[in-house]
């Protein structure tokens, strides 16, 4: 098949060419993507914006899973929407395989989508109710004239063996499957032109847990098989550590820290990790005895007015007058491997125990009272 | 690195297939089929429909089995020593009008009237409503204000007070140019509310994961249109426009009631209503006629539009809601 020409070609050239596994193929610099709000009918003022990206630095290497994780409305869909080319960026450069694709014309951006796909997480609203399986699969080559006929339904087949469908349910439609079919079959339309980059938006957030190891298992799996590179977006930190060889942590449009999963998990340095990881419920009983979870005061501020300096500062129980002027760079912090990046001034060190110096904090805060409680 | 087919041996999960062994997917359309047939006020109103439809199309054939034509005076069968008009009879089966016409007869042909005029009005302000909604939806921007504005617009006009001022100014006495303005007439007054519920659709569509998952394959707009948006509209047009021929049927019998519609000596229900009024203290089959006719009809087109529509909308079906 055609594609195994490049495929061949990818794996020759190795390293140090910039197309060998490992080396960079997206990178995302200081990228913003801001929503106008507007009001009035006719002549539309713009009153407000919400930053739902605001200033993202990241790298995803070729054959890695970059995990991103963050709470509701943090900008990650948004992000995953910019690195796919769905949303055009207010600011910034997004690199793919060096080329600018936020620069890209009408050609420019069709080949470039053939290159990056996207697995949505609504299993139920990203297939068209309308058409066939076998249609919605097939859509690819027909799009990029590919393949038709008797050729695009043998090749549609093929991917819905790959992907655990029966190729006989060919003529059903999407009602007929249940949501981890449904996700599979996302999977297939996401895997049939061969993709370089495949992002995953909370995949399987909307599935039963039983169904989400299923089909965690099989994006593993085809990573495997196929040397795809994922960026996978999660809330569920348990998820992402299992599929992730490098993580990002989201906060308010930007990212607070990022590094391998194994670092990221064992020695969090940014105040939010810690309080992200310490929520989390944590398997091992050993290292739940020593945790002591972390209460974040208040809400997530409104990404229409982000705070001053580091957006973290009005719930973080580190905050000090610094944090409020100054916005911290996303660097390696000291005693950090190079990758391991941190946008703290004054990031945890390992034994810090967050969950005391909080009282304290908590007393000067805007919030007098806090549920400084354990549940 | 190997291909697809390399890879389908080790890949194929067992658990995955789809549990029940149902023999053939059934389509959307069959499904509807069969949820349709099991509802009988929407089976009884398609058979009142046929009837009508049979009615009006023998319409010549009553007029020669009756030796009446429809425009054709009887002042001595017809008409009472007294000039009023005989009831229902041996050779007026429904009664005589106030110049000794057929009642049966004229009836007939009104029912031509009503159901042409109904559907291609319907059938026009369905096409350019979903054009023009599917237009301001999609397409957005500059061209959406512009729509929009012209629906609003539309909507606004006092249709009765400019049906008759079209009517006036034109001076029209053929029969079929006044059939074709009210035609127009209506459909014109009809499209902009479609329109408007078309745009809405195509805009909630327009969010739909499935949608940006086209985008992201690289489809071109128009493909998303036509591949993606469109048959999503099916079902919707569908229904809107079954509901929209009771609307225009009425539409066209107040036109043709305050005389502004289809001309004489072409009857129309409408028409007959009007005639009927004057006299129907003595004459009840004047108004009784025409009038149970009407109501049958827009009836069962309601009811037949809401079968179309449960068929076809089944809440259960579509949990396609989502996010
Ligand atoms: N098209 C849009 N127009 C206006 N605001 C938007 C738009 N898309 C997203 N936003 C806003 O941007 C912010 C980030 O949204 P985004 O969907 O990226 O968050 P998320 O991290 O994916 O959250 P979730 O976990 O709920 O999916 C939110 O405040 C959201 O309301
Ligand atoms: S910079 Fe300050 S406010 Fe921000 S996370 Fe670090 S300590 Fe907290
Ligand atoms: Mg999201």
């Amino acid at each position: 098949m055609n594609g195994d020409m490049s495929d061949a070609r990818r794996a020759g050239q190795g390293a140090g060419q910039g197309t060998g596994p490992g080396d960079v193929l997206v990178a995302v610099e200081d990228v913003y993507k801001h929503f106008p709000i507007k009001q009035g009918i006719v002549f539309k003022k713009e009153i407000g914006r919400v930053h739902a990206v605001d200033g993202v630095d990241l790298q995803v290497r070729r054959g890695e899973t970059l995990g991103i994780v963050g709470e509701s409305g943090c900008g990650k869909s948004t992000l995953a929407r910019c690195i796919t080319g769905l949303h055009q960026v207010t600011a910034g450069r997004i690199l793919f395989e060096g080329d600018d694709i936020t620069r890209l014309g009408k050609a420019g951006l069709k080949a470039f989508r053939r290159d990056v796909q996207m697995i949505f997480q609504d299993p139920y609203g990203s297939l068209n109710p309308r058409r066939r399986v076998g249609s919605i699969i097939g859509d690819p080559f027909a799009v990029h004239s590919i393949a038709g006929g008797a050729e695009r339904k043998r090749r549609v087949q093929e991917l819905m063996e790959l992907v655990g469908l029966n190729p006989e349910h060919y003529n059903r439609f999407p009602a007929e499957f249940s949501g981890g079919q449904r996700q599979r079959i996302g999977v297939a339309r996401a895997l049939a032109l061969k993709p370089k980059l495949i992002v995953c938006d909370e995949p399987v957030s909307a599935l039963d847990v039983s169904i989400q190891a299923q089909v965690i298992n099989l994006l593993k799996d085809l990573q495997d098989e196929l040397g795809l590179t994922y960026v996978f977006i999660a809330h569920d930190l348990s998820v992402v550590r299992y599929v992730s060889d490098r993580v990002a942590v989201m906060y308010l449009g930007k990212v607070g820290e990022a590094a391998e999963a194994e670092v990221l998990y064992g020695r969090p340095r940014h105040p939010y990790t810690a309080a992200l990881l310490s929520a989390a419920s944590i398997a091992d009983p050993d290292e739940a005895e020593r945790a002591e979870r972390i209460v974040l005061t208040g809400d997530v501020p409104s990404p229409i007015e982000p705070p001053s300096g580091c957006r973290f500062h009005p719930r973080c129980p580190k905050a000090a007058d610094r944090c409020v002027r100054e916005d911290p760079p996303l660097v390696p912090r000291e005693g950090d491997p190079p990758d391991h990046v941190t946008a703290c001034h004054f990031p945890v060190e390992p034994g810090e125990r967050l969950a005391h110096k909080h009282a304290a904090i908590a007393q000067v805060s805007t919030q007098p009272e806090l549920p400084e409680v354990e549940e | 690195m190997s291909s697809y087919t390399d890879l389908e041996a080790q890949e194929v999960d067992p658990t995955a297939g789809t549990a029940p062994a149902r023999v053939q997917g059934r389509t959307p359309f069959q499904l509807a089929w069969a949820r349709f047939r099991r509802d009988r006020l929407a089976v009884a109103s398609i058979v009142v429909l046929v009837l009508i439809a049979i009615y009006a199309i023998l319409a010549p054939v009553w007029a020669h089995l009756t030796g009446h034509p429809y425009d054709a005076t009887f002042p001595k069968t017809g008409l009472d020593v007294n000039g009023q008009p005989r009831g229902p009879s041996g050779t007026f089966w429904l009664g005589a009008d106030q110049l000794g016409r057929d009642v049966l007869v004229r009836a007939a042909y009104g029912a031509r009237i009503s159901l042409l005029v109904g559907i291609l009005s319907a059938v026009l302000a369905s096409i350019v409503g979903t054009l023009v909604g599917v237009l301001a939806g999609f397409v957005g921007g500059a061209m959406d204000t512009l729509l929009a504005r012209l629906m609003d617009m539309t909507l606004a006009l006092p249709y009765l007070l400019v049906a008759i001022m079209l009517a006036t100014t034109f001076q029209i006495s053929s029969v079929g140019a006044s059939l074709t303005l009210t035609i127009l007439v209506i459909a014109f007054f009809s499209f902009a509310a479609f329109g408007r519920i078309i745009r809405g659709q195509v805009l909630s569509l327009k969010q739909k994961e499935f949608v940006e998952a086209a985008r992201s394959l690289g489809s071109s707009n128009a493909r998303i249109m036509f591949v993606d948006i469109l048959p999503n509209l099916v079902a919707q047009v569908t229904v809107l426009t079954s509901l929209l021929i009771p609307t225009s049927i009425v539409f066209e019998a107040t036109l043709s009631f305050l005389g502004v519609g289809v001309r004489l000596p072409m009857p129309s229900w409408g028409s007959m209503l009007g005639e009927g009024s004057d006299v129907f203290q003595t004459a009840w089959w004047l108004l009784a006629v025409p009038g149970v006719l009407l109501l049958l009809t827009t009836l069962s087109f309601n009811l037949l539009g809401d079968g179309i529509r449960d068929a076809l909308d089944p809440r259960g079906d579509r949990a396609t809601g989502g996010k």
